[in-house]
């Protein structure tokens, strides 16, 4: 018996679902296996992972804490992706948002105490964010390099620079010797929702560009021409499409919400410029994902970001209570991850086995 | 050849591919020494029957035979183990190889130690079998379509082809190349070959083979001698009605000119200036064919004038007004109309639907985009208008276009770009592959645009075409119009001559 796979042109709703639901059932079950492994019954691991990160009122505002920023720059990337231009390098768009916003929060914290100040932030963070995702775009417009690895290599630079910056200029006065910038001052923190670290203003953004994304993807010129681009760079260019303009729209666009998502773990969260680890732990390539489970709709975006953000938070919540090593809850998450990113092939291709006659049954 | 067999036998093939019957119930034989004709229109079933052959597609229902024994051909290499083999209408050479070196890649007794040597030797006994010169240390890239198809067939044959496929193969021919080819397949049939020869050029088959098989929407049309038949019989079959071909009409000559080029110099991919200083002036209302075989430069004469590549040096005007230095937008805006050749990898985005498609080259522009956003009204109006006025069968303005027929996606891709009504339409291939309904319509169609005051420069491999529908033909080879004549005292053979590179005469001369 031989199997033959065959695409399927235009999957449907159902197809889709019942495709991403069985592999994410998969998925749990491969990943069980290494609780297995580890001495640990699979299902009480799991059933802690999903109660900590969405059964009590404390874990889902942590879920949600960690889903704004991937929702925020996974929706930047679907539309990014959907064009078929490859930013691998939010993660470091992110971090220069970081520290644009901490500058300007240290140097105008004093005159622009509250909103005005908090406002100034996240925009020298969203500038920065922009900025820096408009290198490697540049270079792909001017000298033809690829937009991946120059985006990707840009990461290793930014979080170089941000460890220059907070054990050398910004090294704080008052930390203590720890490597981190001085803290923000207080009127330029983000209110958060009682007894968590969520706060609302950053949530809103992140809706917000849910929303606005999803109606550029859908009723603009610019999404249009997104697609367009996406599906053919022959017919962009028969269309008429300026494809350099368009690459450099959507590159700074997402470096531009990875900035916003920066500011936020800065005036949000952190109040200081700390490790790069610390401040993203790596949300930029996490959203990558997010982009995709999505299927590159930014509005799907959300969902997925709350699905990352809960198995973030459930392994944070294992690791401490089931004393098992980190590295046992990033195998369990990789594992659910590849059967999603399998089940993509799923959904776009249908399994026919063939007779051993050789034709189909 | 290892042993020699004498009679291949397709009987009661079915294939269906989802909703679509491609094949019912098709028996085809062919015996050792003979050339069958198979002929259809496109998407009659003839690839997939063909395909089934090689084993690309699996049957649902039938049997193959090789005298009388069933085989099962499950892949292309069962298929060449049985003796079958298959020139496609698009050679796949790998082309910076020499003719040996591509060889040696293909032959399954090839030593591992200086493959290209043994690869010559054959290719020289080849050679001298059947008639052929062909330099086997020639890089492929730098033959002929005729010779780069020589090769497939050499190709074939060395791999131990018995019975050969031969799927469109003149269409990349000029006349002489195409009674070359004859000549050589009338020699591999005295050597007992069988051979069926895929086309849907009537009087081709009527010279070359012995029996016809006809196709109609998968299902077999007829067969008859050939002896026994003509072209209208075989057109009957094949379409299964009588269709009107329009003809060009002789009006009134206009001398105002519309359009044109001086000294228009481009490079294209292969290799340096592929456009050398090309002349052209096209009138109000007339249709210039531009004829030629492909690879030429016609493709990037059209492309240097619809703005997709830089002219190097040279003008192009439209109604007095210097085009050269605009981009692609700013020449539609101009009156400028294109309708490429490949309709599904530029000309349309087959994942789109019709609306999302009709808008392609508009929704830049009101009133299919308002500050920046979309007006999916009026696209879909558009495409609704489009499906009514070219007669294009399609399940809504919703559908997307790769689920249309060829000729149905190339009738929407023409009336988009003539809903503007340009001055000029730039054309290229406009019914390559396309039934012969929609072919009529098309034609139709460019002729009362261009009676209406559109100037036409139409790009075919198709001298009948050029030939009914166009006023004057212009002739390209390397990169240059040498030649343009008065399409009514225009001769096939003088301008088949001179696709190949003869010499033009002083009056012939643009």
């Amino acid at each position: 018996m031989k199997l033959r796979s065959v695409p399927v042109t235009s999957p449907g709703t159902l197809r889709i679902t019942v495709c991403m639901a069985a592999s994410i059932a998969a998925g749990l079950t491969l990943g069980g296996l290494v609780f297995l492994l580890m001495g640990i019954p699979p299902v009480t691991a799991m059933v802690k992972m999903a109660t900590g990160s969405f059964g009590s009122w404390y874990g889902f505002k942590e879920t949600v804490t960690k889903a704004v920023p991937l929702t925020l720059i996974g929706a930047g990337l679907a539309l990014c992706f959907r064009a078929r231009v490859w930013n691998i390098g939010a993660e470091g768009q992110l971090l220069f948002g970081a520290v644009a916003a901490t500058c300007v929060g240290l140097h105008l914290g004093p005159t622009f105490a509250g909103w005005s100040g908090i406002l100034l932030m996240f925009a020298a963070g969203a500038a920065a964010g922009g900025a820096w995702a408009a290198v490697p775009a540049l270079m792909r417009i001017r000298w033809g390099v690829n937009e991946a690895v120059s985006s990707l290599l840009l990461n290793y630079v930014a979080a170089e620079f941000v460890q220059y910056l907070i054990y050398g200029p910004l090294k704080g006065k008052t930390q203590f010797g720890f490597p981190y910038s001085d803290d923000l001052p207080s009127a330029l923190w983000l209110p958060t929702f009682y007894g968590s670290r969520l706060s609302w203003f950053p949530l809103v953004l992140a809706v917000s560009a849910v929303v606005v994304l999803t109606l550029i993807s859908n009723r603009t010129r610019f999404g249009y021409d997104v697609r367009v681009v996406g599906e053919n760079p022959a017919a962009a260019m028969y269309a008429g499409i300026p494809l350099g303009r368009t690459v450099l729209s959507l590159m700074a666009l997402s470096g531009i919400l990875a900035g916003i998502a920066g500011s936020s773990e800065i005036a949000g969260l952190h109040h200081h410029l700390t490790y790069p680890w610390s401040i993203s732990s790596g949300y930029g390539f996490t959203a990558i994902l997010t982009a995709f489970l999505a299927r590159l709709h930014p509005g799907w975006t959300w969902l997925s970001a709350l699905l990352f953000g809960g198995l973030l938070v459930g392994g944070d919540i294992i690791q401490t209570s089931l004393g098992l090593p980190f590295a046992t809850v990033n195998i369990f998450n990789g594992l659910v991850l590849v059967a999603i990113l399998a089940g993509e092939y799923l959904i776009s291709h249908r399994i026919i086995r063939l007779s051993p006659a050789g034709g189909p049954r | 050849m290892t042993s020699r067999t004498q009679r291949l036998e397709m009987r009661g093939i079915s294939k269906r591919f989802g909703d679509i019957q491609a094949n019912i119930g098709i028996d085809l034989s062919v015996s050792a020494g003979e050339v069958v004709g198979l002929l259809g229109e496109n998407g009659a079933g003839k690839s997939t029957l063909m395909n089934i052959l090689f084993g690309l597609h699996q049957p649902d229902a039938g049997t193959i035979s090789i005298d009388g024994v069933p085989v099962s051909v499950t892949s292309p290499r069962a298929a060449r183990d049985l003796g079958i083999g298959m020139v496609h209408q698009h050679f796949m050479l790998v082309s910076n190889h020499t003719v040996a070196e591509h060889l040696a890649l293909a032959l399954p007794d090839a030593p591992f130690w200086n493959p290209v040597r043994h690869a010559r030797e054959r290719i020289r006994a080849f050679e001298a079998r059947y008639g052929f010169a062909i330099d086997p240390d020639a890089v492929v890239a730098t033959l002929s379509a005729g010779e780069q198809q020589r090769v497939e067939l050499l190709k074939a044959l060395m791999t131990g082809a018995q019975w050969l496929v031969l799927d469109e193969p003149t269409s990349v021919l000029t006349p002489r190349e195409a009674d070359d080819l004859f000549a050589l397949l009338r020699r591999m049939t005295d050597e007992g070959h069988g051979i069926i020869f895929i086309s849907h050029k009537l009087d081709e088959v009527l010279a070359l083979t012995s029996r016809v098989v006809v196709l109609r929407h998968g299902r077999p049309a007829g067969s008859c001698i050939t002896h026994d038949t003509d072209q209208e019989t075989l057109a009957r079959l094949m379409i299964g009605r009588q269709i009107d071909r329009p003809r060009r009409k002789l009006m009134n000559p206009r001398d105002r000119v519309v359009f044109e080029l001086s000294d228009l110099t481009a490079t294209g991919h292969r290799g340096p200036a592929t456009l050398e200083n090309v002349n052209l002036q096209v009138h109000e209302g007339e249709i210039l064919g531009i004829a030629g075989i492909a690879g030429n430069g016609q493709r990037e004469l059209l492309e240097t004038i619809a703005g997709l590549r830089p002219a190097t040096t040279g003008t192009i005007r439209l109604d007095g007004v210097d085009l050269t230095a605009l981009g692609t937008r700013a020449r539609t805006a101009a009156g400028m109309a294109f309708v490429p050749e490949d309709r599904l990898q530029s000309g349309t985005i087959p994942a789109f639907s019709l609306t999302d498609n009709a808008i392609l080259r508009d929704a830049h522009r009101a009133p299919f985009s308002t500050k920046g956003f979309l007006s999916t009204d009026r696209a879909r109006e558009r495409a609704q208008r489009l499906i009514t006025e070219y007669e294009i069968a399609a399940p809504g303005p919703h559908a997307p276009i790769r689920t249309l027929s060829g000729g149905n996606i190339q009738k929407f891709l023409l009336g988009r770009e003539l809903d503007a009504a340009p001055k000029l339409l730039l054309a290229a291939h406009p019914t390559y592959g396309v039934d012969i309904a929609a072919a009529a319509l098309i034609h139709r169609v460019l002729l009362d645009r261009s009676e209406a005051g559109a100037a036409i420069l139409l790009v075919s491999e198709d001298l009948d075409e050029l030939l009914t529908i166009s006023d004057r033909i212009g002739v390209m080879f390397r990169g240059k119009i040498r030649a343009v004549l008065p399409a009514a005292r225009a001769d096939r053979n003088r301008i088949g001559l001179l696709m190949g590179g003869a010499e033009p005469t002083p009056e012939e001369r643009p």
